[in-house]
């Protein structure tokens, strides 16, 4: 009987926006199991809360709470999500794609001598189900068939819908401890932002290189809006924005309402981070930018002079 | 110091790459080869942490065809000590390169192991942390550094990778989501690299000459007693779907009613 185990994501208590998507993807992947049960694990410190609201859409949820939790490491988090995949006999362990869960996922596959299969587009057949994922920068779409009993599946959270609620399982605590991880926390130094979170908002605006470095028109604009920021590589690299507003094939992936791109010329790599962008603008000096490729609507201009009057004509709509 | 370094032989990303139209792969012929961007990275702090902390010795090792030759060359002609090639024509799964890595890292008993965290190809961003699971390692996936690529520590060539004194551990600063994460991980640990660690050096003509003289091992998984029986099997490969022609619009006020009345976007 196949059941499929959701590894959660939390921060201080709060659950990650993208977890609920993992749910999404749980309840897809036992539809197509011929109904499999759907368990979620949460771990951390403090996660009561969430192990709650997590049961909303899981037939049930194990929580992994204490101090040897506290922190992230892929360690201590792993031998809890082992320990409750035991318990359970899960076939399936899905997961958010996220820094944590490409962290700690392969560990979970090694131990329970699974393949695992990466940041997973979706699903395809029943009963024998296959895993779509990009390759090459997403210049190609890949099939991949997990061939072990156990399967590890990271899912890009943009690509599935938010779980079904009205499940309401049981929560249960899970007799499981860190382990004697060989590695120890020491400090997060955390970016803050008051915008959203990149990979969550309905609308990105996004700079590249054409800003050197100079955001402004580029904040106005998404303050206007109510965006996140987002950046290309060249940006990041520059040290001129934060490294984790880098958008693409080795940064977030970001699927907004709208994605407006000022000033990157559209690389491959820029692309495999917000091609699936519902609308996608591009501000660019250049007429044949790449970006231009991808975009539908492209203004040729220079982005200092269009940005500005985007962001006044935008703020009137309001 | 023991530093055991891997590099794979990938598609060039400025090469254009195509899906072969029996949807098996993806058209090689005409493709131009390289190191994995990422490895490279790998190697250049190897290379620092070596130099920094003498005597040390760099050993890059590539599992894939013969060609892969050339690719370890290049992490020698960088100034890696020496190489190794696991041969194998064909496809190789993430797990089974971690399994050759595991069987030759028991024998090798580096201090030390570096990766990039993905390979261009196949963009799985897994090998490094299944290796050590397998090892019973710790990790420290994603390494960065605190000071940007224009720091003085930067052109100083400084390791990004903090070593304590007693050698027994180091502290890796990772780039995580929400910001950077530091971790102190217990050697030998594998460590798994990104973009903003450092930028590596090219090899200079007079090291690529040097290269050709150092040693180079060559195995196969045979040799190792690895089955490399993948788990994972790629059934089909198929070109991303397309996005529908968009159009030029001449100005911004045409831009902001395009978005408002037509994509309904703002
Ligand atoms: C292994 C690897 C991984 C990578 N991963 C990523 C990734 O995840 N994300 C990513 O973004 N990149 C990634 N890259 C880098 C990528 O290949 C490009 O180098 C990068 O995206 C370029 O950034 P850019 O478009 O800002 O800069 P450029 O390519 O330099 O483009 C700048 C553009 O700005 C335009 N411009 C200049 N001035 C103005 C102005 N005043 N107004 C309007 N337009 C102007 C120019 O016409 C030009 O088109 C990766 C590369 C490698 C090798």
């Amino acid at each position: 009987m196949a059941t499929v185990l959701v590894i959660a994501e939390q921060a201080k208590g709060v659950l990650k926006k993208a977890s609920f998507n993992a749910l999404g993807a749980g309840q897809d992947l036992a539809k197509r199991l011929g109904g499999a049960q759907v368990h979620a694990l949460v771990i951390g410190q403090g996660v009561g809360d969430a192990a709650k609201q997590l049961a909303e859409s899981a037939n049930a949820v194990h929580v992994a709470d204490g101090a040897a939790f506290a922190n992230p490491l892929a360690e201590t988090h792993a031998a809890a999500a082992i320990a409750a995949a035991k318990a359970i006999s899960a076939t399936h362990i899905v997961i958010v794609a996220s820094t944590y869960g490409k962290d700690m996922a392969p560990r979970v596959a090694a131990r329970l001598g699974a393949g695992i299969a990466s940041d997973v587009l979706s699903f395809t057949g029943e009963g024998n189900v296959h895993f779509k994922r990009a390759m090459w920068a997403g210049n190609a779409v890949a099939t991949v068939e997990v061939t072990t009993a156990i399967k590890v599946v990271t899912i890009r959270g943009t690509e599935f819908p938010a779980g079904a609620k009205g499940l309401n399982g049981s929560v249960a605590a899970l007799a499981a401890d860190g382990g004697a991880p060989k590695t120890k926390f020491l400090e997060f130094n955390e970016v803050k932002s008051a915008r959203p979170e990149l990979t969550e908002a309905r609308v990105v605006v996004s700079g590249g290189r054409g800003t050197k470095g100079d955001f402004k028109p580029i904040e106005q604009l998404a303050d206007v809006l109510g965006a996140a920021v987002g950046a290309s590589r060249a940006v990041c690299d520059a040290g001129w924005q934060p490294n984790d507003l880098q958008v693409g094939q080795t940064g977030k992936v970001v699927a907004p309402q709208l994605y407006i791109a000022a000033g990157s010329s559209g690389a491959i790599q820029h692309l495999a981070g917000m091609k699936g962008s519902k609308t996608i603008v591009a501000v660019n000096k250049d007429p044949e930018a790449p970006i231009f490729q991808v975009a539908d609507y492209g203004l040729v201009d220079d982005l200092f002079k269009a940005l500005p009057q985007l962001s006044e004509a935008a703020a009137k709509l309001k | 110091m023991k530093i055991l370094v891997t590099i794979k032989r990938v598609e060039d990303y400025e090469s254009k790459i195509k899906v072969k139209p029996d949807n098996t792969w993806i058209v090689t012929d005409g493709v131009n080869y390289r190191a994995n961007p990422f490895d490279e990275i790998a190697v250049e702090e190897a290379l620092r942490l070596r130099d920094a902390n003498m005597p040390s010795e760099v050993i890059a090792v590539s599992a894939g065809p013969a060609a892969a030759a050339t690719e370890i060359r290049s992490a020698l002609a960088m100034g890696a000590d020496k190489g190794i090639l696991i041969k194998h024509d064909g496809w190789l799964d993430s797990d089974a390169v971690a399994r050759l890595l595991q069987t030759l890292i028991e024998r090798e008993k580096p201090d030390l192991v570096l990766m990039g965290k993905q390979a261009v190809d196949v963009d799985d961003n897994v090998t490094g942390q299944l290796l050590a699971d397998y090892l019973g390692y710790g990790q420290a996936t994603f390494a960065s550094k605190k000071e940007s690529l224009e720091s003085a520590e930067e052109k100083a060539k400084k390791p990004g990778i903090k070593l304590a004194a007693d050698k027994k551990s180091a502290q890796v600063a990772r780039e995580v989501d929400g910001g950077l994460e530091v971790l102190e991980v217990q050697l030998p640990a594998i460590v798994t690299v990104d973009l903003r660690l450092n930028v590596p050096r090219y090899a200079s003509l007079p090291n690529i000459m040097k290269a050709k003289k150092k040693p180079v091992e060559e195995l196969t998984p045979a040799a190792l007693g690895v089955d490399v029986t993948p788990k994972v099997k790629v059934l089909k490969v198929e070109p991303p779907p397309a996005r529908a022609a968009g159009i030029k619009v001449p100005d911004v006020a045409t831009l902001v009613n395009k978005l408002h009345s037509e994509a309904k976007v703002i």
